[in-house]
């Protein structure tokens, strides 16, 4: 990974107001997470819990680019992909809260945040889920002819399984827009890239797929995003797949059952305070201040705005009736033929 | 009314709703050019192009993950699995994906696949190939499962099928493909889900069953006919959504039923089936429900062992005079 902590990143091409959103988007992503934490110690959040934190820029970068017809699978580390495509962040505060104005209606939880009018078509509780999946989806625009994209996001641990690697000769075979992010954030679980597999450069693995690819710094935002608009472009007018490989780092246990007392199995304190000392949002941050698009007061005036806004989702979803029991039985099967 | 083969007959149902619907395409093993590896697709490639009938590698998660994302993405795919015994690769898109996501999404995405392909024991294939495993589907909730055992059937409810919102597991048996019957040709000729058929009345006993072993039952009720024993055959056609109110209703007029089919009799279809038979009927019965399944063996190749594990005519005629005694 290369390092970029602290230091400042050349923002060109880049306007201020984009590069504040998405400082916006991965500090709402951030905050909106550190929520979800404090509900679930609470006991209103239940189930598996995993968090982000860490892991912004490989969401906020890419995703606002998205258009409203493109697709986004994620696994089920997928808060942020539901912020970012543009769903409505009560609706997934409610659902986390199991409600009955969440956004799968109190049936999905965390692992299952959907949100199909912006594309996204759900996070998936299977590691290797959603790749395969996003095989069909990208096959649909081919057969349409559209010009849309689908990022699927998904996992290093995700690589070892079967159908990911059947998916992605497919995806390259027939040629379908499928933008693969692997979110390496070095651990599946408790287990190492390095104990996992002996081909550790992950991105080796896409391109004996025959699927082009680069490895990005996943803790910088701005790299981030400026690839993505460099990529989305590129995809749209070819229609092929492409392949990035995200260096990035999770603060957080895999899952919120993975307390610093299982953590230490498997990773040590030093080595999570070196990756929070290369934070994407501390780094966009400063950059932000050098570059004089953005002080103190501003900073404090977002910050206050989130707060309030994460509030709301927590309100609106402890306000929120608890779905209705008739819906029980509601949705195993959709209704009609066409 | 035309007479055509169960593998025609399924032929024309999917390019009929091809013509009809642009959104569906098939997608399997040898599918296109190789014309179908029992001749099922053949002929389609030509007619509708690569685009809509796609040969894939052999990856059936690939494919079982390429319907169910197309479908997802508002297309109607066709997958054609070489075999069921295949599709057990698939499990986790079958099982995790395409039967949960409408309920996971509470309604918001459906999954409007068909899953299909020859299912079902014999031709000494062995135990890797030659199984029936429709529990396995009807067990997972999201899931529709579906076994015609004529030709006119198999036309009619693979269009019910490819129409249908959901995820569809479309179980048709090898062993049926080269079997005549008469066909309708009109092309909105379709079966509804549900619905069972009565394919021979009888006021002393009812045997339900689906699929090949219809064929079987059949054979047996002539059999038993001759004795004066008069059998009610039921076809159940569908086992999700599964017409218990035919069953019942015969059961309660001849007060005694077996159930047969050729898969393992262990934790079964026909384990549920007399289980619902008795939750449902219990007082209309005046003996208890037999079961006819096959042994927990797997598949063996040769032919008298293979015979042997394979339940059949014999077996029905066994359970029915067990029951009438």
């Amino acid at each position: 990974m290369t390092t970029t902590a602290l230091k400042e990143i050349a923002t060109d091409k880049l306007e201020k107001q984009e590069l504040l959103d998405l400082y916006r988007m991965m500090l709402l992503m951030r905050r909106f997470e550190e929520s979800t934490y404090r509900k679930y110690r609470e006991g209103k959040i239940g189930g598996y819990l995993h968090r982000y934190d860490g892991e912004e820029a490989l969401v906020a970068g890419i995703i606002p680019l998205l258009r409203k017809d493109d697709y986004i699978l994620a696994t089920y580390r997928d808060h942020g992909h539901a912020i970012a495509c543009g769903a409505d962040p009560r609706s997934l505060m409610a659902e986390l809260l199991g409600r009955a104005d969440g956004c799968a209606g109190g049936k999905g939880g965390s692992m299952h945040m959907i949100s199909p009018e912006n594309g996204f078509l759900g996070g998936d509780g299977i590691v290797g889920g959603p790749v395969p999946i996003a095989l069909g989806v990208g096959y649909s625009i081919k057969y349409r002819g559209g010009d849309q994209i689908c990022a699927c996001y998904f996992g290093d641990g995700a690589l070892n399984q079967g159908g990911v690697h059947e998916a992605m000769n497919m995806a390259a075979l027939y040629g379908v827009p499928v933008l693969f992010v692997l979110e390496n954030n070095k651990y599946a679980m408790g287990t190492s890239v390095e104990r996992s597999t002996a081909q550790t450069d992950l991105l080796a693995k896409a391109k004996a797929h025959g699927i082009q690819g680069e490895k990005l710094d996943g803790m910088n935002a701005i790299e981030v995003r400026k690839a993505a608009h460099r990529i989305i472009k590129t995809m749209r007018e070819t229609g092929k797949p492409y392949f990035v490989e995200m260096l990035c780092y999770r603060y957080q246990g895999h899952g919120v059952a993975d307390n610093p007392g299982q953590q230490k199995f498997y990773r040590n304190e030093e080595e999570i305070e070196k990756y929070k000392q290369l934070d994407p949002i501390l780094t966009l941050r400063n950059t932000l201040f050098s570059q004089n698009m953005m002080n103190e007061a501003d900073e404090e005036l977002m910050e206050a705005e989130l707060r309030q806004l994460v509030e709301d989702c927590i309100t609106y979803a402890e306000h929120s009736p608890e779905p209705p029991m008739e819906s029980l039985f509601e949705n195993v099967f959709s209704e009609g033929s066409g | 009314m035309p007479i055509m083969r169960y593998a025609e007959a399924l032929r024309l149902a999917m390019a009929e709703e091809m013509e009809r619907d642009d959104r569906v395409f098939i997608c399997g093993e040898e599918v296109g050019q190789y014309q179908g590896t029992f001749r099922v697709t053949e002929g389609l490639m030509d007619r509708f192009g690569a685009r809509r009938v796609v040969d894939t590698p052999i990856s059936e998660i690939g494919i079982a993950g390429m319907a169910t994302g197309a479908a997802m993405a508002g297309l109607r795919p066709i997958a054609e699995f070489m075999t069921w015994s295949f599709a057990l690769e698939a499990m986790d898109v079958l099982v995790n994906h395409a039967a949960k996501i409408t309920y996971m999404s509470g309604g918001r995405i459906t999954c409007p696949a068909v899953f299909r392909g020859p299912a079902g024991t014999g031709n000494q294939l062995s135990a890797q190939h030659s199984q029936s495993l429709e529990s396995w589907f009807v067990h997972a909730p999201g899931l529709k499962v579906v076994m015609p055992a004529t030709p006119a059937d198999a036309k009619g409810l693979l269009k019910t099928a490819i129409r249908d919102h959901n995820p569809v597991i479309f179980m048709e048996h090898a062993g049926l493909y080269a079997q005549r019957g008469e066909v309708p040709e009109d092309p909105e000729f379709t079966v509804p889900f549900g619905e069972a058929a009565i394919r021979r009345a009888g006021s002393d006993i009812t045997i339900v069953s689906y699929s090949h072993m219809v064929g079987s039952c059949m054979k047996a009720a002539e059999v038993l006919s001759q004795e004066g024993i008069e059998c009610e055959v039921i076809d159940l056609r569908t086992l999700v959504p599964l017409d218990m109110q035919t069953v019942i209703s015969s059961v309660r007029k001849t007060h005694r039923a077996v159930v047969a089919q050729e898969e393992w009799k262990s934790v079964s279809m026909v384990s549920e089936l007399a289980s619902l038979i008795y939750e449902m009927a219990f007082d209309d019965l005046d003996a208890p429900v037999e079961r006819v399944g096959g042994p927990s063996i797997p598949m063996p190749y040769a032919k008298n062992l293979e015979r042997a594990a394979i339940p059949n005519e014999q077996n029905v005629i066994d359970a029915v005079r067990k029951v009438i005694a």
